[in-house]
This record gives C-alpha cells, structure tokens and sequence, in this order.
C-alpha cells in the first residue's frame, strides 16, 4: 500500500492568516500574528464563544487578504478543541459554506489541509478554506480543572495556546492574479496512522505524540523519492520540549539526517523563559498559527523551499484517560513546496 | 530504542519526562502552609481580643480563611500564589475553599441550576464525600473503643 499521495495539480495557498490572544501576543511571534485580542475573549461572553468568534476573524482577514468574498468558498474544512467541535460549527455557520467540520485533536490543521488538498485534486472543488482553532480557557475547561484553580502544574504540562489559523487554497490558477500570494503549495501528503503513546499521563501529551511523529517521518522517508536533505525543514505540531527531546533522540538512532532539520510549533510559540507556559504550546491552534504567521512567509520569499509539515494530535477525552486508556497519537503529514 | 513496544515506549518516556521538583515545591508548600497557620492563629488572638468566645472565635477564623481564599480566587489572584505554594495552599481550608469558588466561577455561563448549582461541587466533591465518610469510619472505631473495648 503506497501511503503518500501525490496531487497531479497541486493546491496553491492563496490567504492565510494567524490569530491569537495574549500569550501568542507576548510570544516570539507575537508581531507577525494579524490579530491578537490581549483580553482573550474576542468580544464574547463565554471563552467557547470566544474560540468560535477568533476563528471567524481569522478566515475573514484571510479572505480579505486575498479580495475574496465567502461566495468563493466552495468547501470550507474546520475544526477545533471543543466536544462536537461547537466552536467552529456556531461561528462559521455565518458564511454559508458547504462545511466539514473534523477532529484530529492538535493534528487537525494538517488533517484539514490535506482532505482540502484531495477534494481540490480530485476536481469536485477549485478553491476552499480551513479553519482550526484552539482556546486555552476553553480547553482547561474542558479537559483539565476551573481556570482559577489553585494548582500545581507537571514540568511536562504544556500550554494549550489561545490561537487560530486559517488558509485559503485554490486549484484555479485564474485567482492566483488577485492574490499577493500563491507561490506555496502542497505538493504530496500521507494521512496518519494511530499510534499507541503508551501513557495516560494527560499533563504529558508531547511524549506521547511523540513515537507518532517518529513513525510518520521515518515511513514517510522510507516510501518517498525525497531524501531529508531536499527538506529545509520537518516541523512537527506541538510535541513541546519533552516530546521534541524524545523525537530527536529516535531519529538521531535512525534518521540523524532528520534531527538536525526539526523544528516544533510548540517550541516556536512562546518565549518559556519570561512565559510560564512549562514544556511550551500544544492545541490545535498552535500548528495552524505558526505556519501562517511562521512558516509560510518564510516559504513565500523563497527563504524556505521545501518544508515537511506535521501537526501531531493527542487522542484522548477526559474520561478515557480515568479510564485508564493510554494515549493514542497521530501526525498526519503535509509535504509543503515554494515556486518562489 | 524500541518505539514498537509499549514498554519500549514506557522506558523512553520515563528517561526524557523532567521530573517534579519535590524539594522546591515541599520547602514552598511549608512556607506558604506555615505562613496561612501563623496568620489563622493571630486571627484567633484577634477575635479572642474583640472578646469574642474561644468556641466562636475557632468558627470565626476558619470562616475568615475561606472567605479570603475566595475573594483571591475571584480576583484571579489565587492561582498565581498556588503555582509557587502547591500544597501550602492546597491542604489548609484555604485549597477547599477555592476549588469551590474556581468551579462556580466556571460554570456560571452555564446557568444557575444546571450550571453552578449542578456542577460547584465537582472538584471539591470527592473531599466533601471521603471526608465525611472516614468520619463515620472514625465515629465507629471511636464508639468501639470507648463503649466496648474500655
């Protein structure tokens, strides 16, 4: 079974945007997000709304880089943090997009991007949008304790990061002259496996995604024509500190080639010494705001050329890990190309 | 390193998770603890003083300690102080006191029945129930000793 699937005509990256709140604000890529709300709350009364409401500023100001109206958008998929993904499906609902709303956890920026990227190949859209999004009120809420709580945090914790991304892709070159934008696309992607992160510790998800993104670089490699030294960069989601040691480590074993190129989002985001945000930024936002305000500016002044990108999402609810089930990881992989 | 295998895994993440630095966070918690003990005792000195009862006064202090552990929580002062603290803050009245307020706060947008009223003894429910229980656990021991042992 050959797992990377190569796109004949591949997408190109029209918009993108990366919103965020105040620690993204106060971070190392602070002044390269559009938008930053330094209250968090976007306006809203609830912080579920307020993630719902920041992916909504993201995909309009990705739109409106690109002089586009929501009638273009023939496909939009999103996602976000919250059970049944509400925060996506409430805010979005305004543009009357045909709509997919999916869960990848933290991964589902690249799982979006590439079910966009098969839809535009396979010719039933030309152009559409993703949207992910994560809120940390929102998440703590959810999956950890009250947000005032009076607790003491595991040196392995990360900090779900309060923060959107949004791109626009199209398969039309026709629309590529009204955009500044358009030498990026995605050239080929391979879809994730689950794999077990042998934990159920929840204050320690970046380990546990981290034999995941191992994996997925590693068969990535081995089936592809590409060699490591074609790739600028492999830049994984939101392993954070812990994860990224021990990814580092599995490929100075087996792909030493490979190590040295890593970046990881979770890393990237925030500043950990004036931060306190311990091993780094997780959350699905983390991802798609970092290759939007980081990665792809990069790649659109030819600085980058190729980046192998993957979002790394851990699989697990509140009630399974009391349960006592493990972690499950998955880094769906995007291979990212520049005409610059 | 074996990444197939789930001790395999287990062992790698064992070697690379920082450890929690029990040293710090104890001598932190026996300040902060210490510190929350001293001023609960020079409250009692000072209801004593007002010529308030020794019975009331005891009452006074342990209500005069949630209530400011709640008013911190309120003012989103208490969890920075309990980042440093841990179980300083935690264990004394003060940690009881604010995993109620912190979950009421939470669930406010909710309602007020179904929201709050539903939900404000979600994290501090598990010390209301085992607390109350080895109560009734200790009453019966105690009755045992006192009435069938003596």
């Amino acid at each position: 079974m050959k797992r990377i699937k190569i796109l004949n005509t591949p997408p190109r990256f029209i918009s993108y945007s990366a919103v965020g709140g105040r620690e993204e604000k106060r971070g190392p890529l602070g002044d390269a997000f559009d938008l930053c709300d330094e209250s968090d709350s976007f306006g809203q009364k609830t912080w579920e709304m307020a993630e719902g409401e920041m992916g909504r500023c993201a995909l309009n100001l990705a739109l409106s880089k690109c002089n586009m109206s929501h009638d273009n958008i023939e496909l939009l998929v999103a996602g976000d943090l919250q059970n049944q993904c509400v925060a996506t499906s409430v805010s979005l609902g305004s543009f009357g997009a045909p709509f997919l709303g999916i869960y990848g956890a933290c991964s589902t920026c690249t799982e979006a991007l590439l079910i966009l990227s098969s839809m535009i190949e396979s010719g039933a859209v030309s152009t559409g949008a993703c949207v992910t999004t994560s809120h940390n009120s929102a998440a703590e809420r959810q999956f950890r304790t009250p947000l005032e709580y009076g607790g003491q945090r595991s040196p392995s914790a990360q900090w779900t990061s309060t923060a959107a991304g949004s791109f626009i892709l199209t398969g039309d070159p026709s629309l590529l002259s009204a955009s500044k934008y358009g030498a990026v696309s995605i050239s080929d992607f391979m879809i994730g496996r689950i794999v077990d992160g042998a934990t159920s510790d929840a204050t320690n998800m970046g380990a546990a995604m981290s034999f995941a993104a191992a994996q997925s670089i590693i068969e990535y490699f081995k089936e592809s024509d590409m060699k490591t030294r074609d790739f600028d960069l492999i830049v994984t989601g939101d392993l954070g500190k812990v994860g990224s040691d021990i990814l580092r480590a599995i490929l100075d074993e087996r792909l030493p080639s490979a190590s040295s190129r890593h970046l990881d989002c979770g890393t990237l985001l925030y500043n950990p010494k004036r931060q306190d945000v311990h091993a780094g930024a997780s959350g699905c936002g983390t991802s798609a705001s970092v290759l939007s305000s980081y990665l792809l500016p990069r790649l659109e002044e030819g600085e980058l050329r190729d980046v192998l990108f993957l979002s790394t999402g851990a699989l697990m609810s509140p009630s399974s890990v009391l349960q006592g089930n493990t972690i499950k990881g998955i880094a769906p992989v995007i291979h990212l190309h520049s005409d610059a | 390193m074996d990444i197939y295998s789930l001790e395999g895994k287990k062992e790698i993440i064992k070697r690379y998770s920082p450890k929690t630095r029990i040293l710090r966070n104890s001598v932190f918690a026996f300040i902060f603890g210490g510190l929350i003990c001293l001023s609960a005792e020079l409250l009692r000195y000072l209801y004593l003083w007002l010529n308030i009862e020794e019975k009331d006064a005891l009452s006074l202090v342990g209500v005069t300690l949630i209530f400011i552990a709640s008013l911190l929580t309120a003012l989103g002062l208490f969890d920075r102080i309990a980042r440093y603290s841990g179980a300083g803050t935690l264990v004394p009245i003060t940690g009881f006191s604010n995993s109620v307020t912190s979950q009421a706060l939470d669930a406010r947008s909710e309602g007020l029945v179904m929201g709050l009223g539903a939900k404000i003894f979600t994290v501090s429910g598990p010390v209301i129930l085992w607390g109350i229980a080895s109560g009734v656990l200790y009453g019966i021991i105690y009755y045992i000793y006192l009435y069938i042992i003596r």
